[in-house]
């Protein structure tokens, strides 16, 4: 099912959303496109990659799972612990279909035959995709090289595509088609083969991929060569912006907050480029320095991850990370330099 | 831009005489696309052959000093590079004989922020960049934009008043004649705001951040790094919870951390993945540290910061002359 939509109308449809649902968006504001709760007033901003990906919306930078209430012991009363189940519907409209990918990543760690995480369930369980495809791939863009593309409806519910005037929405779930049904969208016309054309032009635009398929074994190769992995992180400074970006990092930490009797476990998003990652409770660890850090990041997105997983790589190209690293550490280049490195020296 | 290319050929001579000698230099290299330069690691020829001095090149190369402690590495460094590099040896934080410094006079870096709100496209889309006549020529989704240098250069840089370093061991292009540091225009309009109107900037701003650490790790003088109390787990000092309240709340540790001892290279702010001003903060601190105590990190050797002192008199403060 194909409908289009005016740009005005878009806002109108999403504006209205947000009145009975939780709308996250790309809104601008102090000079940088972020993922934002829409509110009353917000406007889109469709005209870059929002600098944080939509992982928020099924895996928030921070939450609540429990509170823990304690009582004096003469009290004799014993302590209550109440779990915070994630309620009510998301939506999330123009993020683009790496962002929108990224939850694939998540799927096969949290949600198993054995375990379960339940508040990631959840949210994914309550959560609408609108994916813009983009129209123009920047330098750091390589879905394309990660089994994905410019106008990849995986994981949405609903693919936007800009033609003249507006978009072309395509219901990829009955989720999807239930939202086409409201009357701000149109018949599309001629207008659904403008956006199969502009969607032939993105991808054509993105030129040769990278073949990462020997990546899982090079990178195995080089596991013990702590030479390649040094000077491979030289520039890294350590920080988490490259895992704060990512669609698909998943690991996240548990600390609790305690005030007096009242104590809450709380779940943040984590960083494997931290000193405190893998850091144990003897004060050893095992991952000691910035070398072995990013030998760990690079090798479970491109070798131990797919190894497990059918062979998906746990990264959706959107480049983030290349962007945002303040020091410019380039995924691909890591991961290229281990698949082209001489098998006998 | 030919005094560019000779400074950068003598630059490369003085590194090529010293390679040998050191374990690496740390200067730049073109990154990702032709917007941006990247941290380059100098260890061999073929490394040299790929060093940059463009106005591109913006990292502060003495982020990366205490990491080589015990060996002996090179750093090319700007006038405000050079100032980090003097705090870092105020502070014994590293040892001026494990260092060979190839100081540049610089005209100046540019702030890729101002590039994004002066093109057409997203920077992102850039497809070509060059540099002559003090403009910088690009082109961006298939369109062209040239933007005066001046114009994009850096906040830091249009207010230097250290634009040559204050400490080389080679010293590569022209010196400036003598400047007064100046106060940008966004720091004396944030200073003018009333202080509900900055709380109500700083909680909108700061429910950007994402604790990163971006900010911290690039500081080159945030040398506590891994023991840092923003992510200390025993004792637990700062909850982890990712609120304006709270992101607020690490900001102040880490300017009252650096009161005295920030050299305003400005990386944190420009490693920022989501544009906190972050400055504004740095120079207001560094301000009462000029008024209070008549001290400016980083501008003379064997100066200690004033907090970093400990006399049971102290010297500015007259106590008993009351």
């Amino acid at each position: 099912m194909e409908r289009f939509i005016t740009q005005d109308n878009l806002q109108r449809f999403t504006a209205a959303l947000a009145e009975k649902k939780n709308v996250l968006a790309p809104v601008a504001s102090g000079g940088t496109t972020t993922f934002r709760r829409l509110r009353p007033g917000m406007q889109l901003d469709f005209s870059r990659m929002a600098v944080i990906s939509p992982k928020d919306a099924t895996f928030p930078r921070n939450e609540t799972l429990l509170t823990v209430q304690r009582y004096p012991e003469e009290s004799g009363k014993r302590m209550e612990l109440q779990e915070h189940l994630p309620e009510g519907e998301m939506v999330v409209i123009g993020c683009r279909p790496c962002g929108t990918r990224g939850k694939l990543v998540f799927d096969p760690v949290y949600e198993t035959l054995a375990i379960k995480d339940p508040y990631y369930i959840r949210r994914r369980d309550g959560a609408t995709f609108i994916t813009l495809a983009c129209a123009r791939p920047e330098t750091t863009c390589f879905c394309h090289s990660v089994g994905s593309g410019p106008a990849d409806a995986t994981g949405s519910d609903i693919l936007l595509t800009a033609v003249e005037g507006g978009f072309v929405a395509k219901a990829v779930t009955p989720k999807g088609e239930e939202l086409l049904g409201d009357a701000l969208f149109e018949e599309p016309g001629a207008r659904a083969e403008e956006a199969e054309r502009n969607n032939t032009k993105a991808r054509e635009m993105m030129g040769q991929a990278h073949d990462f398929s020997s990546a899982a074994e090079k990178l195995l190769k080089r596991f013990d060569d702590m030479d390649f992995w040094q000077t491979q992180s030289d520039k890294c400074i350590s920080c988490g912006a490259c895992t704060y970006m990512c669609p698909t990092c998943y690991c996240f930490n548990i600390t609790d907050d305690e005030a007096g009797l009242v104590s809450r476990r709380l779940r943040t998003w984590d960083n494997c480029m931290s000193h405190t990652f893998t850091l144990e409770g003897s004060g050893h660890n095992p991952r000691s320095t910035k070398a072995h850090r990013l030998k760990n990041r690079m090798g479970h997105k491109f070798s131990y991850y797919p190894d497990l997983h059918g062979g998906q790589i746990a990264c959706c190209g959107c480049g983030r990370c290349i962007k945002q690293c303040p020091a410019g550490v380039d995924i691909r280049q890591v991961v290229m330099a281990a698949q082209e490195y001489p098998d006998e020296r | 831009m030919s005094g560019e290319v000779s400074q950068l050929e003598e630059l490369k001579a003085a590194i090529r005489g010293q390679l040998d000698s050191l374990d690496c230099v740390i200067g730049w290299e073109q990154g990702y696309d032709p917007l941006h330069a990247t941290p380059l690691f100098i260890r061999s020829e073929a490394d040299l052959e790929r060093l940059t001095i463009s106005p591109l090149a913006v990292h502060n190369p003495a982020t990366y000093a205490t990491g080589f402690k015990g060996e002996k590495i090179g750093l090319v460094v700007r006038g405000c590079h050079s100032r980090s590099v003097i705090e870092l040896l105020n502070e014994k934080l590293i040892e001026r004989d494990e260092v060979v410094l190839f100081g540049l006079c610089c005209d100046g870096v540019v702030s890729q922020r101002k590039i994004r709100a002066a093109l057409p496209a997203d920077p992102g889309f850039v497809e070509a960049v060059e540099l002559g006549n003090d403009e910088l020529h690009i082109t961006v989704a298939g369109e062209q934009a040239t933007l005066k240098l001046q114009e994009v250069l850096a906040d830091k840089c249009l207010h230097c008043a250290y634009p040559d370093p204050l400490v080389a061991d080679v010293l590569i292009g022209e010196k400036h004649a003598p400047r007064q540091a100046t106060s940008p225009a966004c720091q004396d309009a944030f200073e003018a705001l009333g202080n509900e109107e900055k709380l109500a900037f700083w909680q909108d701003t700061m429910s950007r951040c994402i604790r990163c650490y971006a900010c911290r790790n690039v500081c080159p003088m945030c040398v506590c790094q891994d023991h840092c109390i923003a992510t200390s787990r025993d004792p637990l000092w700062m909850s982890q919870e990712n609120t304006p309240v709270e992101n607020f709340m690490f900001q102040m540790i880490h300017v009252s951390h650096l009161t005295g001892r920030c050299t305003e290279c400005g990386e944190c702010e420009r490693a920022c993945p989501v544009d906190i001003p972050l400055m504004l903060l740095r120079r207001y601190m560094n301000k009462q540290v000029r008024e209070v105590f008549g001290h400016q990190a980083g501008i003379g050797l064997d100066k200690t910061p004033p907090l970093l002192t400990f006399q049971v008199e102290e010297a500015r403060i007259k106590e008993r002359d009351w």
